[in-house]
């Protein structure tokens, strides 16, 4: 399931050569043990190689280790590392790819973050029914400990302050979040939420350096990501490419008519659009990327993505209980030739009112992919509202 | 420093109260849930503000501290 392109001129970083798992020994060889750094030297580190967080956001991880060991010395209390490996969204395989391939990257990634913030536990959250990571810890003598925490496997599980709760003893749901979770997240203790693969990354940076980190990459945007590359007719599978590289590299756009960049939560973008673009950290989301079979209908694709995204509304904020599932209905109306009357503009005033009006990102994410959905298949839906139908049968 | 207006989502349930409260702040949207213009409360209007965040039913008027950067 695993492959690089041997045109990206880049032998992966984080996943093991051959695609198997990396026991704790072949680890070893390979890296030799965790380096051992002040909390001072190894946010230095962080800081030069530009490292961003991998699970979406891309946010400056340096600057989040930052937030997260000051409130732990302003409050007294002992900060909490959470390793987020828990992918909600459906359509990537990157996380769980690298925790088979490469676990102890990670787990190395956790130690190192734990020394950079002072924290005194971690957790390892992943996906009920992910593999077995338990006995990858029994070996390792690591200062701090770490418990593997199971989620339900639910789209939103992995959000962070949903994560926070469910560590603490709470159900897996997303809170408001006014201190953030950084200064006041489990047992009220300052809690760094991370994403595996960004640990695996600094698990690197604090062998190698940040100028090794930053061989890969742009200026702006150094290193690289585990992205999921979905091509009609073929398995997902993952890669590790550089930010910079050009989208056609990364998959064959022949034979599809658009690309969903980032996931559920994401952009589509019609082909020659996607074509001229490249790997950029604050339009990957978390590195899916899914190419559309020509032959197939854009709207009926993200009314069924939609219909799944309101079904996983964790119901607890109106705006989103009440829009979401109304824009997937009117959706499905779009997905199908016929009158729309009022329907467009409802999807878009509904858009609007659900926006930023959420305890997560959830509403915002949705409405993302709905907004791309409307510009990138507008042909389409004129057609339907036509009564006709552009799929080809 | 100054204070705006933030709703808990995960408890709001559109009692509508705040709105009768802050009228020039808050309107109510098509499902009866709040909708707020995000800006610096007046000093004049404070006092009520803080009054609408502890009448709210569900307590989920919230008032937030935002530090100027
Ligand atoms: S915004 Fe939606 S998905 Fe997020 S917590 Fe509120 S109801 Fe749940
Ligand atoms: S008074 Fe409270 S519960 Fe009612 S609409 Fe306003 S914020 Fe929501």
């Amino acid at each position: 399931m695993t492959a690089t392109f041997p045109d990206l001129h880049m032998p992966p970083r984080l996943l093991a050569p051959g695609g198997t798992p990396t026991d704790l020994r072949t680890h070893q060889d390979r890296y030799g043990p965790v380096p051992q750094a002040a909390a001072d030297d190894l946010l230095r580190l962080v800081a030069e190689s530009g490292l961003t967080g991998r699970g979406g956001a891309a946010f400056p991880v340096h600057r989040k280790l930052l937030s997260v060991a000051a409130a732990g010395h302003r409050t007294g209390r002992t900060p909490v590392v959470i390793a987020n490996g828990a992918e909600g969204e459906p359509a990537s395989r990157k996380d769980r790819t690298l925790l088979r391939l490469s676990p102890h990257l990670v787990l190395d990634g956790i130690q190192l973050a734990a020394a950079a913030t002072g924290a005194g536990e971690a957790h390892l959250a992943v996906e009920e029914g992910a593999p077995d990571l338990e006995s990858a810890l029994t070996h390792r003598r690591d200062p701090v400990p770490v418990k593997v925490v199971r989620l339900p496997a639910r789209f939103l599980s992995g959000q962070s302050s949903a994560l926070a709760r469910y560590v603490g003893g709470g159900a897996a749901l997303p809170a408001y979040q006014n201190p953030p979770i950084r200064e006041r997240g489990v047992h009220r203790a300052p809690t760094l939420v991370q994403n595996v693969e960004t640990l695996a990354h600094l698990a690197l940076i604090a062998r190698y350096g940040p100028d090794w980190f930053r061989t890969a990459g742009t200026q702006a945007q150094p290193g690289s990501a585990l992205c999921t590359i979905h091509t009609p007719g073929h398995e997902p599978h993952v890669v590790e490419a550089p930010f910079g590289t050009p989208l056609h590299r990364l998959m064959p756009l022949h034979g599809t008519s658009a690309v969903l960049l980032g996931g559920y939560h994401g952009t589509w973008l019609p082909t020659p659009e996607a074509a001229s673009r490249t790997l950029d950290a604050t339009t990957m989301g978390a590195g899916v990327l899914m190419g559309l079979p020509a032959d197939r209908c854009g709207l009926k694709e993200t009314a069924g993505i939609l219909r799944y995204l309101a079904s996983q509304s964790a119901g607890q904020c109106g705006p989103c209980l009440n829009g979401l599932p109304r824009i997937s209905a009117a959706f499905t109306t779009l997905a199908e030739p016929g009158p729309q009357g009022s329907t467009r503009t409802d999807v878009a005033r509904w858009s609007g009112l659900v926006e930023g009006r959420g305890a997560c990102h959830h509403p915002d994410g949705t409405v993302r992919l709905v907004r791309s959905a409307l510009t990138t298949f507008a042909p389409e839906l004129d057609a339907h509202a036509r009564g006709f139908c552009t799929e080809n049968h | 420093m100054n204070e705006r207006i933030d709703i808990d989502w995960t408890g709001c349930e559109a009692h509508g109260l705040c709105a009768e409260l802050l009228p020039e702040h808050i309107e109510l949207d098509e499902w009866g849930y709040p909708l707020v213009a995000n800006m610096p409360l007046p000093p004049h209007t404070l006092k009520r503000a803080r009054r609408a965040a502890s009448d709210c039913p569900a307590l989920a008027l919230k008032l937030r501290v935002v530090r100027d950067t």
